[in-house]
């Protein structure tokens, strides 16, 4: 049920784009108008969502420590993964961001019946790290290369990340490395999904939703290269008539052409107000940005405030008798 | 602790990264490629038109050489049939470059896009006859043409 | 008082049902099983620490007299939580529910119920979130995940919120480092804003707040129970140790959790303590007043854990000593390493710690004062300052447990490893994905180390028994140690239920079995009074 809400809201957006490609009226609303509003609340949402978790402070320094602490000289402290140094804190994130160290060290949990009685096993699993690997990745390299659209003339490194992207040179055109990646990975991880029960009864209509977005992103992104194909010269002026504020609508771009700007434009007029605003969140997430300096380096919390203690002069006065016959000292007789 | 410094400089450069094209493009005129059609030997023809309409080739332009190559090389075909009906020779020398060349047919004044490694596409390169390397480098897109073709001299630069 | 459960037989529990409920979890009912959840938090103890709603009810009435306009007062406390805790704002935003941390929650592993996955028991809060402060939820409503507030709902929060021991090992697996010991810590906070904390958190946190200390040991009764602890000192090795309290002028504080001063096997470690200090001649005292290490307040709200947490600088600058050593604990040196200095700093009346015996400088309590025991024997071992006999553990096979909060929120995890080294011959680790970072919990800890939820208890604990259960069936171990002193409660009755024959120890109860004392007589028992291998009769 979950999965098909998501699923007719893919398929509606992606009628909604196929009826303003069919009207040539339209092509100025579909090719201009919503991609600038779309990246106008992508930058603009994901800057207000920033702003208004910076607005809270951390009040307490609690990073999660996966590894030894700084302690006595000679016990080698874990330095990324309990970082009491800058650097340490860099590398840590770094690590998270780039390589999605945590997902790394995924288990699999099984229970079964051993000899003995039951007995719980912690196998490795990788997969998910993997998938999402790839699929971060490849989304990441997939959107550089589409800078060639952007940019004029087409920078080197952009060159450079398409031909490796392309190196395998099968096919006319050739075959992108990563749009092979992120539709697999995609897949895998919209099975996982489905499939895995635990995942399947967690996962929200807003979970599969991206997904089913980022398929026919990506699905009419490789139709449009390889099957119907558009005007790639068109495409790019419409591009830079974008970035630089001087639209142009050429004629005859080709219908896949504005269902996959708009998928896309929603896509990232989306962004800000889900779940993928984690791009944002990992880096200020306490738990991974802080060091575990705690005792050398005192904390301060803003609202830090007194509160109502029990003092010893209360202490005393409720057992001094009592503290007197057990001969501890008191400060008043 | 907020760390309010450190979240102001990280948007400015999620900003800054998200907006290169809108710098990277400051004050350019959005000028696509202008292939010039009015070359002598377009100019001598009587009917203007390329084997398939303009809009499909420009599509799918490589669709079709790798077609013609399939059928010249492997089945040994020599005549293209259109949709119109109407036939061609199969051949880059003969048929395409016929127009999309300056001069006569002979004289084969291409350059290799491959080796253009800089991404130039300035207005200028639109008066030139070079049809491939105009488009191609305008959306950087490499044809793999010249690594079996031979690659005329003259046109080097 | 419902009447006493039957606790279930090992083979029982351990038939885990990992099926998914055939209802979405927001229409599956929160069910009450007698011996599962705790008793209610008792009026006396609201009123003692003034929180609110102080009244007799049970969680097995339809009706937890919870006042009118309770609604507001919860959505209130979300929105000042909000804007308090960029933590609490980022974990509620970020979650993409991959499951990662599913199956890491030792209730998950053991009870099979979905909500006790983190990411589920963090989405009970988060559905009420989205509900109220953003707009998807508004206007998408269960589409977006987001749900109405309701009694049903808060019910189902204290009975998840009161399943989770805040152990953060969720947090270790998760990619964007969310802890569901947060999202706890912050959903208990709003529990206890209408009143519904449970009576083995407030009643310990009510007798810390007036006596000192979680047992409500009144100050004769901590020097009696050390007394009687040092005749048997004087027993085993005929020395007499001289401990001193509210001593002003002395160099060292020392704060331990009042576990320790009564029961066994805490009083085993706290006898160790006794032994180790007189040893080394140390000049330090103990306090009746900030008798407590550890924090139930910190299972309560962040005002209560501030204002028990308050007593031990406070008797510090009062009593003059120049730092703090803090005994074996685990929520406890959670609780002093990332909040007291912070709370109730800076420390400038106390000094840099530096060992008498050694003259290391802990540089990494610099700010703080204060140290761990681990830390400080650790250094001593390293310097030889100790005689040591470990033949006298030869009789044991130990393994370490390491402590959910000593790991997860400090990184203590070398430091008694290498103290067991030295004062035993015989250890062994549990495997690898369930110690050190990723230990598992004892299923007791954040005070749920109640007698009433003992299936609960012993379900939360297989995990951790499991992988005791495997190096006690390949290499014989028969002592689990520890550094805390909820281990210490609650894994006795743990390894009697899943691993009989395995005891539990603090880890300075082995040190001061090993240590040969100066003038000491020849010794035939252990500190337990039982006999010493190749010394007593029996062996």
């Amino acid at each position: 049920m979950k999965v098909l809400y998501s699923f007719i809201t893919v398929i509606v957006l992606i009628i909604v784009a196929s009826i303003g490609a069919s009207i040539a009226n339209l092509h100025y609303v579909f090719g201009i108008i919503i991609p600038y509003l779309a990246f106008i609340m992508f930058v603009g949402g994901f800057i207000y969502r920033v702003v208004k978790w910076g607005r809270s402070p951390v009040p307490f320094r609690i990073p999660t420590t996966i590894g030894q602490q700084k302690s006595l000289p000679w016990i080698k402290q874990n330095k990324i993964e309990n970082p009491s140094s800058a650097f340490g804190v860099i590398v840590r994130m770094a690590m998270e961001v780039l390589l999605f160290r945590s997902l790394f060290r995924n288990t699999k949990t099984e229970l079964r019946e051993g000899q003995n009685g039951p007995e719980l096993s912690y196998g490795s699993a990788k997969w998910l790290w993997l998938g999402s690997l790839f699929f971060h990745w490849s989304f990441l390299i997939i959107i550089v290369r589409h800078l060639r659209f952007f940019m004029d003339p087409v920078p080197f490194l952009v060159q450079a990340f398409e031909s490796v992207d392309g190196i395998l040179q099968i096919g006319l055109p050739a075959i992108y490395l990563t749009d092979v990646f992120i539709l697999i990975a995609v897949t895998f991880l919209f099975c996982r999904r489905l499939v895995v029960p635990q995942v399947r009864y967690i996962s929200l209509p807003a979970d599969f939703f991206p997904l089913f977005m980022i398929m026919s992103i990506a699905g009419t992104g490789i139709l449009m290269r390889y099957f119907f194909k558009v005007d790639l010269v068109a495409v790019k002026e419409l591009a830079i008539g974008l970035a630089t504020f001087q639209p142009v609508l050429p004629t005859d771009i080709g219908p896949m052409f504005f269902i996959h700007i708009f998928l896309v434009s929603i896509l990232f007029a989306y962004f800000p107000m889900s779940k993928l605003m984690h791009m944002g969140g990992i880096f200020m997430s306490p738990t991974r940005n802080m060091m575990n300096n705690s005792r050398m380096v005192r904390h301060i919390n803003p609202w830090n405030y007194d509160v109502e203690v029990h003092t010893y002069e209360h202490y005393e006065d409720e057992f001094r008798d009592k503290m007197k016959k057990a001969g501890l000292p008191v400060e008043k007789e | 602790m907020y760390k309010g410094g450190k979240i102001i400089a990280s948007l400015i450069i999620f900003a800054a990264l998200f907006t290169i094209p809108f710098f990277y493009n400051m004050g350019k005129v959005n000028a696509g490629p202008d292939v010039a059609l009015d070359t002598p030997a377009i100019q001598q023809l009587s009917d203007k038109q390329c084997v398939e309409s303009p809009e499909f080739m420009r599509a799918n332009h490589m669709k079709l050489l790798n077609q013609w190559r399939e059928e010249a090389v492997r089945n040994g075909q020599t005549v293209y049939i259109n949709s119109q009906g109407k036939e061609y020779p199969i051949s880059l020398q003969d048929t395409c470059l016929k127009c999309h060349a300056n001069g006569s047919a002979s004289k084969v004044a291409l350059s290799n896009p491959a080796s253009s490694t800089t991404g130039v596409s300035n207005p200028a390169i639109n008066e030139s006859p070079e049809f491939c390397a105009s488009c191609h480098d305008y959306s950087a897109v490499k044809p793999k043409c010249w690594s079996c073709h031979f690659e005329p001299k003259e046109a080097a630069k | 008082m419902a009447p006493k459960v039957k606790l279930p037989k090992p083979g029982e529990l351990s038939k885990i049902d990992f099926k998914t409920p055939a209802t979405d979890w927001m229409d599956t009912p929160v069910e009450f099983k007698p011996g599962t959840y705790c008793w209610g938090a008792k009026e006396k103890d609201l009123l003692t620490l003034g929180l609110p709603n102080p009244r007799q009810w049970s969680p097995a009435d339809e009706d937890w007299k919870i006042p009118e306009g309770w609604e507001s007062t919860i959505l209130d406390g979300i929105a000042e939580r909000l804007s308090k805790y960029r933590s609490f704002k980022i974990f509620m935003d970020i979650c993409v529910r991959c499951g990662a941390c599913a199956d890491k929650c030792h209730f998950y592993i053991a009870t099979g119920d979905p909500k006790n996955m983190p990411v589920l028991r963090a989405e009970l809060l988060r559905s009420v979130y989205k509900k109220y402060f953003t707009k998807s939820g508004k206007f998408l409503g269960r589409l977006a995940g987001a749900r109405e507030l309701n009694m049903d709902v808060l019910k189902e929060w204290w009975s998840y919120f009161f399943q989770c021991t805040e152990c953060r090992r969720c947090s270790v697996f998760c990619p964007y480092g969310i802890d569901q010991a947060e999202v706890t810590i912050i959903g208990r906070e709003l529990l206890n804003l209408v009143g519904l904390n449970i009576d083995w958190i407030a009643g310990p946190a009510a007798a810390c707040y007036m006596k000192g200390n979680h047992l409500g040991l009144e100050p004769h009764a901590i020097t009696g129970n050390i007394e009687s602890m040092v005749d048997d000192i004087e027993d085993i090795t005929g020395i007499r140790v001289n401990p001193t309290f509210n001593r002003k002028g002395a160099e060292i504080m020392f704060v331990t959790p009042s576990g320790d001063l009564l029961g066994e096997p805490g009083v085993y470690t706290c006898m160790g303590y006794l032994m180790m200090f007189h040893e080394l001649g140390l000049d330090y005292t103990w306090s009746t007043y900030a008798s407590e290490g550890g924090n139930f307040g910190f299972f309560t709200s962040n005002e209560t854990a501030k204002r028990l947490n308050y007593k031990i600088y406070a008797e510090a600058k009062r009593l003059g000593v120049k730092y703090i050593i803090g005994g074996e604990c685990g929520h406890m040196w959670r609780v002093l390493n990332q909040y007291m200095d912070t709370w109730h700093g800076p420390a400038d009346f106390l000094e840099v710690p530096v060992s008498p015996i050694t003259g290391t400088v802990f540089e990494n309590a610099k700010s703080t004062k204060m140290i761990h025991i681990s830390e400080f024997t650790a250094d001593l071992i390293k310097h030889n300052k100790l005689n040591l006999d470990p033949t006298r553990n030869d009789h044991l096979k130990v393994t370490f447990h390491d402590s959910c909060n000593p790991s997860r929120g400090m990184g203590l995890l070398d430091e008694p490893r290498e103290i067991i080294k030295a004062v035993c011959n015989n250890f062994y680790e549990m495997p690898e994905n369930t110690i050190r970072e990723k230990t598992f919990c004892c299923g007791s800890g954040s005070g749920l180390n109640a007698s009433e939820n003992m299936e609960q208890r012993m379900r939360g604990g297989f995990p951790r028994a499991n992988a005791v259960k495997y190096v006690k069936e390949k290499h014989g171990v028969n002592m689990l140690a520890n550094i805390c002193a909820v281990d210490r409660a609650a894994l006795p009755a743990l390894m009697d239920y899943w691993n009989p024959g395995v005891g539990v120890t603090g880890v300075t109860e082995l040190v001061a079995n090993a240590l040969v004392m100066k003038g000491e007589k020849e010794r035939t028992t252990n500190l337990r009074f039982e006999d010493l291998p190749g010394k007593g009769g029996n062996e």
